[in-house]
């Protein structure tokens, strides 16, 4: 697995530094791994070889070979062409300034229009369009009207249909009429899932763009897709000149390399992402954190810049060092502790770390705040000769401590072991292990779901 | 030969009794045209393509080219790498001749050979038998169920039960009823929002108060990261077990032909929490090719069973690994 696309960089240049100077060899190392990393996300072979040359330019220039970490740095330029290529940022939709909106949804079987049109209705209505309607012109599908029909009524939509026997251009045009009549503020058109090869639906799909003239044509993408994306969207971007792009069922661990090539490809933006199966679960896209997920890399930049504003740097060295000799106690515990929520909710940091969002327990960690203020005020009741020296907490102490915080010595028997390990797993990090994401998830106090290996 | 319906059954003690009513020659004729349709087409493309590409001249680009094919039919990095270096190796050792049509063959082989990892028939030899698809939302689960209980009902003679346990999904259940008016099968349902359990528990005790021979159990698609989902899934094969020793004898993925690398976690996540035994490969109409089931055959070893060729009820066949090859390098 490719997960940690920055590590592995980091492996590749690591002897850059001694040597001081970066070799074309080196860059093309590293233009290996960034290649596989992308494969591996189902970004677009064609693409990824094109990607790979520009950049390869961009490393072998200046600020690589001046940095002083040229693994982080080739890391950050990629990250930097990649949401560049996913284009900045978002473009909204073209309302229409008279009568209703209409917006058509077209796409493979099973890609989720049908889902996504209820969606789309939902966040339409919460962004300023009250009364959005939907038009059912699903006719070959079985059920698929019905299915429109029940999806809709959730979201408070109405449905046009007129079920299965009619054409589903004229259903279209007849839903327009109905909408404009009614004073709708927007329609969504629903469409029957084809094949971008099969001719004679295309076509179809193409009567229906030309008599309800859509004020924009999304086309619905699955993020599992793998190297087909780009021949499908370029048909589609021929018959239908779709506008824009829904990504769906980016909830799954699908790296979504489709959404670059498609982007690439056709130059159309990816307006909207859809991310669970609660109809809400739907939102404006945003392609910078596009970029990292495809490498699987957190948004490192960000937590860096986080921890520089707010993180002491004289006292992370001591601590550094501290680590090193393992010297760490509970009072640098509580001072680390603080520093670190002052940079914000802790489940938020731990979704920045690289290679975390792989770790399956930590996703489904629920980082309980409480839970650390209880730590604080344990802490806090401790002496410092106990801070330092946890192994003196027996029954007695144990007791006064519990008093003291107003907890139960159980727990503050279970902090004591809790920082046994932690002291043992920072052991482990010193020697430049990666750190056992179960002990991780049990740290910072969630119920890890310890079913699923991690590959 | 391709893999007949028959190779991929295993009937139990109904084999004889049916073997009579198998596949009436008019439709046989109908399947072996298609057969030799696409098999020609996918032939000619290849005699053309590939000896013209990359078997002119062995050389460095020769392999890189190779790579390339593999990559686009989304076979993935490592089996590509594993495959490709193989054929290299064999090529530089002297055991395949290095002019084109023998590395062609020998490719083909190759690549047949890991497809074949894992090949066993499909187990029907229940009394009755119980058939559990599962799969990812819009993959092709309801649709690849309609068509699988075409063929039972109709080449086998053998009497279908549809369980409609997607109780999630709006219309799902209607959905399925179409497919079993079409395919001549009985559907058993309950209302939307029921456990999915129960269904295929009634829908098997229904089965057996009928006499039936074959009950196909639909489950409502789901990511395979939705750990409490998968724990349902797990939770269903748990209630068939417990009333039917057994059950469910054969329980098959549908992977959408499209799906790039996520397949590989796919199959992986749904064999830890629904133990699959072999994988329907839909969508196989269009112009994706499937090549992410070579490396859940190469890394898993679960194997492909069958094959989704579009939206009619007999667009469905046997996987054929030497078939499978040869398209997976056509252009």
């Amino acid at each position: 697995m490719f997960d940690q696309l920055s590590d592995r960089l980091q492996a590749t240049l690591s002897d850059v530094r001694s040597r001081g100077k970066l070799s074309e060899d080196d860059v093309d190392a590293a233009m290996r791994e960034i290649r596989l990393a992308l494969l591996e996300a189902d970004v677009n072979f064609k693409v990824v070889k094109s990607f790979t040359k520009g950049l390869k330019e961009r490393c072998l220039g200046e600020e690589v070979l001046g940095s002083l970490d040229p693994g982080q740095q080739v890391v950050k330029i990629v990250n930097e062409e990649l949401a560049e290529l996913m284009g900045g940022a978002g473009r909204e939709l073209a309302y229409a300034s008279g009568g209703p909106t209409v917006i058509l949804m077209a796409g493979l079987q099973g890609s989720g229009k049908t889902t996504a049109c209820a969606k789309l209705a939902r966040f339409l209505r919460e962004n300023g369009k009250r009364d959005v309607a939907l038009a059912a012109c699903d006719v070959y599908r079985p059920a698929a009207v019905d299915q429109l029909v029940t999806v809709g009524g959730r979201v408070g939509a109405h449905v046009y249909e007129k079920g299965t026997d009619a054409d589903p251009v004229e259903i279209a045009a007849w839903a327009l009429e109905e909408a404009k009549r009614e004073r709708r503020d927007a329609l969504i058109v629903d469409t029957a899932g084809r094949l971008h090869i099969d001719q004679e639906l295309m076509e179809e799909l193409a009567r229906i763009r030309k008599r309800v003239r859509p004020h924009d044509v999304l086309l619905v993408v699955d993020a599992m897709t793998g190297q087909d994306a780009v021949g499908v969207a370029e048909s589609f971007a021929e018959t239908a000149e779709f506008d824009g792009v829904v990504m769906t069922k980016l909830d799954g661990d699908a790296r979504g390399g489709a959404a670059l090539s498609v982007r690439a490809v056709t130059g159309k933006p990816i307006l909207f992402a859809s991310t669970g199966e609660k109809l809400e679960a739907f939102d404006r896209f945003h392609p910078d954190r596009m970029a990292s997920r495809i490498l699987g890399m957190g948004d490192v930049l960000s937590l860096i810049e986080k921890a520089e504003s707010q993180i002491d740097e004289q006292q992370a060295i001591d601590l550094e060092q501290k680590l090193r000799r393992n010297q760490f106690t509970l009072e640098d515990m509580l001072q680390q502790m603080r520093q670190v929520r002052k940079m914000g909710p802790l489940s938020g940091i731990l979704g920045m770390l690289p290679g975390m969002g792989a770790m399956k327990q930590l996703k489904n960690v629920d980082v309980d705040e409480g839970q650390l203020d209880r730590v604080e005020a344990i802490i806090l009741s401790m002496t410092p000769e106990e801070r330092a020296n946890p192994a003196l907490i027996k029954g007695s102490r144990r007791k006064r401590i519990a008093n003291g915080s107003g907890t139960r010595p159980q727990q503050v028997n279970q902090l004591v072991k809790q920082f046994d390990q932690m002291r043992k797993m920072m052991r482990h990090m010193a020697s430049g292990k990666n750190p056992d994401p179960q002990q991780l998830a049990q740290m910072v106090g969630g119920a890890p779901r310890p079913k699923f290996k991690r590959r | 030969m391709a893999t007949t319906w028959q190779e991929m059954l295993n009937l139990g003690s109904r084999e004889s009794a049916n073997s009579a009513t198998s596949e009436p020659e008019e439709q046989r004729r109908g399947v072996f045209r298609r057969l030799r349709e696409s098999l020609s087409k996918s032939r000619k493309a290849l005699a053309e393509e590939l000896s013209a590409s990359f078997f002119d001249r062995i050389d460095e680009e020769t392999w890189e080219r190779l790579e390339e094919a593999l990559i686009l039919a989304d076979a993935g990095a490592p089996t590509t790498a594993k495959v490709v270096e193989r054929l290299e190796q064999e090529v530089e050792a002297g055991s395949v001749g290095a002019d084109g049509e023998a590395v062609q063959a020998r490719l083909i082989e190759i690549l047949a050979e890991v497809a074949s990892t894992g090949r066993a028939p499909i187990d029907l030899s229940g009394e009755p038998a119980v058939l559990l698809m599962v799969g990812v939302n819009g993959t092709g689960k309801t649709t690849t169920i309609g068509k699988v209980a075409w063929h039972l009902s109709r080449e086998f003679g053998l009497s279908v039960v549809l369980a409609a346990a997607d109780t999630y999904r709006a219309a799902a259940a209607e959905q399925l009823e179409k497919w079993a008016e079409r395919a001549g099968a009985e559907l058993v349902r309950g209302q939307e929002g029921t456990d999915p359990g129960a269904v295929a528990f009634d829908a098997i005790e229904a089965a057996r108060a009928r006499g039936a021979d074959v009950v196909i159990v639909d489950t409502a698609g789901r990511l395979h990261t939705q750990g409490n989902l998968m724990d349902e899934l797990a939770k269903v094969r748990r209630v068939i077990a417990k009333q039917m020793p057994g059950a469910p004898h054969e329980t098959l993925l549908s992977i959408d032909a499209t799906t790039g690398q996520n397949g590989l976690r796919q199959a992986q996540l749904f064999a830890e929490a629904a133990e699959i035994d072999g994988v329907v490969l839909t969508k196989l109409d269009g112009t994706a090719k499937g090549g992410i089931v070579l490396a859940i055959a190469d890394e898993l070893g679960i194997p492909v069973k069958l094959i989704g060729t579009g939206e009619q009820l007999e667009d469905l066949r046997p996987f054929d690994p030497t078939d499978f090859a040869n398209a997976l390098l056509a252009p």
